[in-house]
Order: C-alpha cells, then sequence, then structure tokens
C-alpha cells in the first residue's frame, strides 16, 4: 500500500483510504478502545460487532435515536388517515342509512383507525430505521478486509475514518495498536 | 442444612443453552443447518407436504370452477369450515407474536431460541388463515373489493362490520408480522452471506441483508426499531383475536352474543399457538440435533403456558354456559343444552377431552419435561381448538330462533381437501424456511451465550 493521507491541513482533499481498521477479540477490549477513541476526539469512528451490544453506542458518543420520533410521527398519521378516511366514506362519499342510525358512527371506527395506527407506525419504524442506517447499502469499504466476514460471527472490529480531521496513517495506526487491537488493517477505498 | 434444603427445594431447571457454547460455535451450528448439504429426509418430508399442496390447490381449482356449492355450507349453517379453519389457523399464529413481541418486552430470555421459528409458523399461518375468508367469498377474484380504494362504483366498504374489521386487523397483521421477522433475519442473512461459499447463496443472502455490517451506529437503531415493532406488535396480536371473536360476539346469534369471547378467544389462541409450536419444534430439535438451544427448558416453560391459558379457556366454557342460563333466556339456553345432548354432542365431549382433560396432564413435571408426552399433549390441543371452533360455529348456526329453520351440517370432500391442503401449503412454506433461512436467531443467541456482553433487551449475562 502505498496510501499516505493527507495532511490535516487539507481536509477537502480525498484521501486515498477509506480509513484503519483494528480488530479486537473480546467487547470488553473494543469497548475500552472506543472509550479512548472517543477521548482523543476522534469524530468519524464507528465499531462493528456480531450483536447489539448497548454500552458501546454510549462510548462512541451517539445521540440518541430519533426513531421513536418517526414511529410517532407515523402513528399519529395512520389515526388520522384510518379515521379520516372512514369518516369521509361513511358521511360524505357513501352515506348509507341503516336503522336511522348516524353516519358518523364513531364507535365502529375504532377498531379500523387503531389497526391503521399500527400498520403506519410499524411501516414508518422498519422504513424509518433503513433510512437512519442507509439501508440498503450495496458496497462498503469495510468489505474489502477479507477477515471482517467475521464481524457477523464473533470478532469486534473499529474503523477510524481517513476523512477524520485527526487522522493520521501512521499515529493512529501506532493509537490502535497500543489500544489492545488484535491486529490493524488498512481498509481499501 | 439449610442450604442442602435450598438446593433440594428448588427443583432442577436445564439452561436456556447447553454449557460450552461462544458466539463462533452458535453462530456455526445454526448457520450450519442451512449451509450443509440437504438431508435425504428434507426432500421426503417437502416432498409430501408438497402433494398435500397440491390436493389444496385442485380443491381450490374446483371451487373457482363450481362455486361455492361444492362445500357443505348451506342455510341455516352459512359458515361451516371456512371460518372454522379461518380461526384455527389464525388463533395458531398468535403464539408466534407472543413468543416474539410480548415475551420480548417481559425480558423472558428464553423466548430467544424459538422466536425466529415461532415467527415463521405465524406467517404461515396467517397465510392459510387468509385463505379461508377469500375462498368463502364466492367471487374470490373480487377480494380486493374488501379495501377501501376509490374506484368507478363509487362504493365503499361497510365499516361497521366486523367483517371489515377483520380485513384490517388480519392484513394489518400479516404485514407487521412479516416486517418484525424480515427485520429480525436481518442480521443473520448478513452472517450467511459472510459464511456461505457458494456465489449464488452469498448473492441472495447478501441482497437480503442490505448490506448490513453491523455497525454500532446501525445496531444502535435496530434495536430502537426492533423494540418498538414489539411493542406495536403486542396490542395488535391481543386485537387481532379480539375482532376476530367480534366476528361473532357483535352478532345477535345464540352462543355466540357474549362478552366474554375476546379474552376467551386470545387466551384460546395462544393456547393453540403453543400447541404447534411445540408440535414443530419437538420433532424439528431432534431432526437438527438442536438440543442444546431448544432445552428441556424451552419445552418445559411452552408446557407452562399451555397449562395456563387453556384454564382461561376452560373457564370461558363454563361462562359461556353461566351466562346462557344467567341470561333467563330460553333459545340461549337451548343453544347450549343442544351443545351437550344434540346432534353434535360428540364434538363437545371430544372437546372436553382434549381441551379440558388432556392439559391437566401437564401439571406433572414428567410429562412437562419429556418430549415425547408433551407431543401427545400439544396433539390433543391442536384437535382440540379445532373441534372448538366447529362446536361454536356449527352448534350455534344450526338450531337457533326458528325451529322450522333448523338443519345439520357436514363437511364435503372438497371442505376437508382444502382445511387439509393448508396444512400442506403450511408444512412445506416451513420445510422451506428451515432449509433456506436460520430457524434460530442467530445474533440473538449470540448475545445470551456466556461471556458476552447481552444487548438492550436481554438480561446481564450470568
Amino acid at each position: 500500500m502505498s496510501a499516505q493521507a493527507h495532511p490535516p491541513s487539507h481536509p477537502h482533499s480525498q484521501p486515498l483510504i477509506h480509513g484503519l481498521m483494528a480488530e479486537f477479540n473480546s467487547a470488553d477490549d473494543l469497548i475500552a478502545a472506543a472509550h479512548q477513541i472517543h477521548d482523543a476526539g476522534f469524530k468519524r469512528v464507528d465499531a462493528y460487532t456480531p450483536y447489539p451490544i448497548e454500552e458501546l453506542s454510549e462510548a462512541l458518543g451517539h445521540h440518541r435515536s430519533k426513531l421513536p420520533a418517526i414511529v410517532l410521527t407515523g402513528g399519529i398519521l395512520g389515526a388520522l388517515g384510518g379515521y379520516g378516511l372512514q369518516f369521509w366514506a361513511a358521511t360524505i362519499a357513501y352515506p348509507m342509512n341503516i336503522g336511522g342510525r348516524p353516519f358518523h358512527s364513531w364507535p365502529a371506527f375504532i377498531v379500523p383507525t387503531f389497526e391503521c395506527t399500527i400498520l403506519a407506525a410499524a411501516l414508518f419504524a422498519v422504513l424509518g430505521m433503513f433510512a437512519l442506517n442507509g439501508l440498503p447499502h450495496p458496497y462498503h469499504p469495510v468489505f474489502n478486509v477479507p477477515r471482517f466476514a467475521l464481524a457477523s460471527r464473533d470478532r469486534y472490529f473499529l474503523v477510524i475514518e481517513a476523512r477524520d480531521p485527526k487522522f493520521d496513517r501512521q499515529d493512529t495506526e501506532r493509537f490502535l495498536t497500543g489500544l489492545k487491537a488484535s491486529e490493524v488493517f488498512e481498509v481499501e477505498r | 442444612m439449610a442450604t442442602l434444603e435450598d438446593e433440594r427445594a428448588k427443583p432442577y431447571r436445564p439452561p436456556i443453552v447447553a454449557p460450552g457454547y461462544t458466539t463462533a460455535t452458535v453462530t456455526d451450528k445454526i448457520s450450519e443447518v442451512v449451509l450443509q448439504r440437504t438431508p435425504r429426509w428434507w426432500y421426503l418430508g417437502f416432498g409430501i407436504s408438497f402433494l398435500i399442496m397440491m390436493m389444496f390447490l385442485t380443491a381450490v381449482t374446483w371451487l373457482f370452477a363450481k362455486g361455492v356449492g361444492i362445500w357443505g355450507v348451506n342455510q341455516p349453517v352459512g359458515w361451516g369450515f371456512a371460518i372454522v379453519n379461518f380461526v384455527w389457523w389464525i388463533g395458531i399464529g398468535h403464539a408466534g407474536t407472543l413468543i416474539s413481541a410480548i415475551l420480548l418486552l417481559l425480558r423472558q430470555e428464553w423466548r430467544t431460541s424459538i422466536n425466529r421459528f415461532a415467527e415463521a409458523m405465524t406467517l404461515f399461518a396467517v397465510a392459510c388463515a387468509g385463505m379461508f375468508p377469500v375462498l368463502h367469498l364466492g367471487r374470490p377474484w373480487l377480494a380486493y373489493w374488501l379495501f377501501p380504494y376509490p374506484n368507478t362504483m363509487g362504493l365503499w366498504p361497510q365499516f361497521r362490520s366486523p367483517l371489515i374489521w377483520d380485513v384490517f386487523a388480519v392484513s394489518t397483521y400479516a404485514t407487521v408480522s412479516a416486517l418484525f421477522w424480515y427485520v429480525g433475519l436481518i442480521p443473520d442473512l448478513a452472517t450467511l452471506r459472510d459464511r456461505s461459499k457458494k456465489r449464488i447463496a452469498q448473492i441472495i443472502y447478501g441482497f437480503g441483508a442490505m448490506g448490513w455490517r453491523g455497525s454500532a451506529a446501525h445496531w444502535h437503531n435496530y434495536e430502537t426499531a426492533y423494540l418498538l415493532l414489539a411493542g406495536l406488535a403486542t396490542p395488535l396480536v391481543v386485537s387481532v383475536h379480539t375482532v376476530v371473536s367480534f366476528d361473532f360476539a357483535i352478532g345477535i346469534v345464540p352462543g355466540w352474543h357474549a362478552t366474554i369471547f375476546p379474552p376467551y378467544f386470545v387466551a384460546g389462541a395462544i393456547y393453540a399457538g403453543f400447541a404447534m409450536v411445540l408440535t414443530l419444534t419437538i420433532p424439528l430439535r431432534a431432526a437438527f440435533g438442536l438440543q442444546d438451544f431448544i432445552t428441556l427448558r424451552h419445552l418445559q416453560n411452552m408446557g407452562k403456558v399451555m397449562l395456563a391459558t387453556g384454564l382461561i379457556v376452560v373457564y370461558g366454557y363454563a361462562m359461556e354456559f353461566f351466562f346462557a342460563w344467567y341470561s333467563g333466556h330460553h333459545v340461549e339456553q337451548f343453544t347450549f343444552w343442544n351443545r351437550v345432548t344434540g346432534p353434535y354432542k360428540y364434538y363437545w365431549f371430544s372437546l372436553l377431552l382434549c381441551n379440558l382433560l388432556a392439559p391437566q396432564a401437564l401439571w406433572l413435571r414428567k410429562v412437562r419435561t419429556s418430549p415425547a408426552r408433551l407431543f401427545i399433549v400439544a396433539m390433543f390441543v391442536n384437535a382440540g381448538m379445532w373441534i372448538e371452533r366447529f362446536v361454536i360455529v356449527v352448534t350455534s348456526l344450526h338450531r337457533d330462533f326458528l325451529p322450522s329453520s333448523w338443519g345439520m351440517y357436514r363437511g364435503t370432500m372438497w371442505d376437508w381437501m382444502t382445511f387439509i391442503g393448508t396444512l400442506g401449503l403450511f408444512l412445506s412454506l416451513l420445510f422451506l424456511f428451515i432449509r433456506f433461512l436460520p430457524m434460530i436467531s442467530i445474533f440473538e443467541m449470540r448475545t445470551i451465550v456466556p461471556g458476552t456482553r447481552g444487548g438492550e433487551y436481554t438480561e446481564v449475562p450470568r
């Protein structure tokens, strides 16, 4: 690899590599490393684990997920949409007099309204999660490291991107090696 | 001495995962089921299921050609097998959602090794359930008329009808179950993508995984989505069988018009569903050697849930009789007397055998810890819950207010072919599922093996 990261004084130039990847043997090592990397001021960092680890996203300084607000929005839209549809159909578009009952017979509309609420909230939850995570994402540089296939089995990885203002090809590699990383790889773009 | 007594007082509790597993070995063991060569018995099992499904398609083809007249339904019993089977199948599905959503929110760790499978069962059971109301329509090709959409006829569905509520409830249930299942599968599809050696498998699993790479930022949103979906699915599953029970309870037919119906139906659904989960997991864990993951603890717990919900169902039976007596209405009273002494009395007594007597065996630890005995009890329950729906649908309709319009009902050959045929559809889908997708959630299993850092929805590892 002849890759040399550009000095931090040229933040707009394209770095030649995606970043550096460190492999860890255990979740504890990874979490400890994530804390130190966060404290060192790195911003463009992501960790990769075979299962969710709550402490890790805390260590990396992730904020609360925006998803609950998205799902709430979906639920409210679903409820209004479902009720609105029934109200409009039963009183305006197709009023039907059945035994003199009121057209706007709201108790009968509760069940479909409830179902529409759940349906819209669930769709917003799933599509919102995809959107926030940028999925589907067919190509990602981390897969260029062959060892990365183990991220979905039993290995723990952490990547500092070359775009990070504090990134330096040699210094960062030394820094990562010092964090109990079992190995450090260069991630091609 | 006290400690010794404590030890003796505590019954042996088998672990959720057999000791000695690590994140690597659970991954290998579960993904191996999918990535290994197809076992010969799979072809046999799938082949038989597929043939039974062909019988279903035959029956449906004849139905399309001739109309619902080929079924046994007629006045006064207009609902018959179609509704019996619909309620039976949809009830079975409910255990899957209970395991995947409600037990998740209750932090029942043991659900982890059965939730994926149970969710798949839900999806396939709902698919089978959905067949019946649609086939019963008379003109099934116009089923889309049930949905509200702008049309040139200027018509809208009758939103005051429980049958339309059913359309909303069941279609929402099917959609949300599918979403929940797929979201749960994404990290496991990524595992299969990374572990399979064949190019074609890598591409197909890769498509399904959508580029999942286990990023901490992604897991963060993912877990939030998963928990929120569980929170949404929980009231949903209760609402679905409630709405199914409204199909009956909103009508004024004697034997149907009772306020006990919603809770009694929901309990019955969970009861039937756990019986089906047991029916399927007991042979499968043996076939794939998954006894380390689906341990006696799981079987025992499922037996307990079955016993508890079974008792609620029996309470429902008792209350139906009480209501009939207490109503003071002679037709209502006659309906229940007719259940016990009328022409369908053998159905009623087999119902008691299957749903009242058989599950009492679950009080015994000896039964709960023996897969073979549990399997037998579960088969009784499967049959019992079908009979229950038959009793509710048929005995109420066949002799109602007007003795001059009384009649008898029996399923025809086509009714039976359609019903048994959906079993073939269900089993075919299940065989495809266990062959091509991980039947145990791999990433969730990783969180419960010792020495890992459990996720948000599992307890701190012991």
